[in-house]
């Protein structure tokens, strides 16, 4: 009877919890959504920061710009490209959501990876652009 | 058929007070969004790599100067009512709570108005 309940213990159905539930990529999604809006709202640093630096003066636009230039400038730079693209165009997916479109759960996943996909070929091919046709240097 | 009492239909407003005053003005700004993003990029893009009296001329052309300060206004109310969701959701204690929400009022004022006197600034 021991081992009857034991085995009985072992697989009886378990709720999911957040650690062994396979994330739907939707979930992913809907977590990159929230993530990217906070690091825009930091983002909005640098836009204020671009803009001041901008009406102040020759130096105060050159500190700004060595700083963008820089390695760590330019991860923090791409980060922020990619999210406003992501946050964009997973933005229009909540509004197609909020007229009742596309809430399917097939056409739910499949403009997901939509989505994380062509955001990053945005951000990518704005750097791309800034890169050879306006001719940045490294 | 409906389970609210007449007088809080009448109101329209449900257990938070506030109706759905939050929920479509985060959506009327998202949709603002669509179309000032995209210029708010165009614009940055314009301005990468170029000299400063380059960027300066261009930021100073009336349209881009109005786009500039709409997707600011827009971006900023945006992100004050995301915020404060975001708050809401994560941070129970009433105290903390209040401290942060006040914190992201003022933090979009602080930004919008450095934005708004830069843009003038350049402008003139």
């Amino acid at each position: 009877m021991a081992e009857h309940a034991k085995g009985a213990a072992a697989t009886r159905p378990l709720s999911p919890y957040v650690q062994i539930y396979r994330w739907p990529v939707t979930m992913a999604t809907s977590i990159a959504h929230r993530v990217t809006g906070v690091g825009l709202s930091l983002g909005t640093l640098l836009v204020a920061w671009w803009l001041l630096a901008l009406a102040s003066g020759p130096h105060a636009y050159d500190v700004f710009s060595a700083v963008a230039r820089s390695p760590v400038g330019q991860i923090v730079l791409f980060g922020f490209v990619w999210s406003l693209a992501y946050h964009l165009l997973n933005g229009i997916r909540h509004l197609a959501w909020d007229i009742g479109r596309g809430f399917d759960v097939h056409t739910a996943n499949r403009t997901s990876v939509v989505v994380v996909a062509s955001s990053l070929l945005l951000a990518i091919a704005a750097f791309a652009y800034a890169y050879a046709v306006k001719g940045l240097q490294p | 058929m409906s389970v609210q009492t007449p007088i809080a239909r009448v109101e329209g407003l449900g257990a938070a007070h506030s109706g759905t005053g939050h929920f479509w003005h985060q959506r009327v700004s998202a949709a603002a969004l669509i179309p000032l993003s995209v210029w708010f990029a165009c614009i940055a893009l314009a301005c990468v790599g170029a000299p400063r009296t380059v960027a300066l001329g261009f930021l100073s052309q009336p349209i881009n100067a109005i786009a500039m300060a709409l997707f600011i206004v827009a971006a900023l109310r945006h992100m004050a009512l995301g915020l404060q969701v975001v708050i809401e959701d994560y941070v129970h204690s009433e105290g903390p709570k209040i401290a942060l929400l006040l914190a992201v009022q003022f933090f979009a004022w602080i930004i919008g108005a450095a934005c708004v006197f830069a843009l003038v600034r350049i402008v003139l």
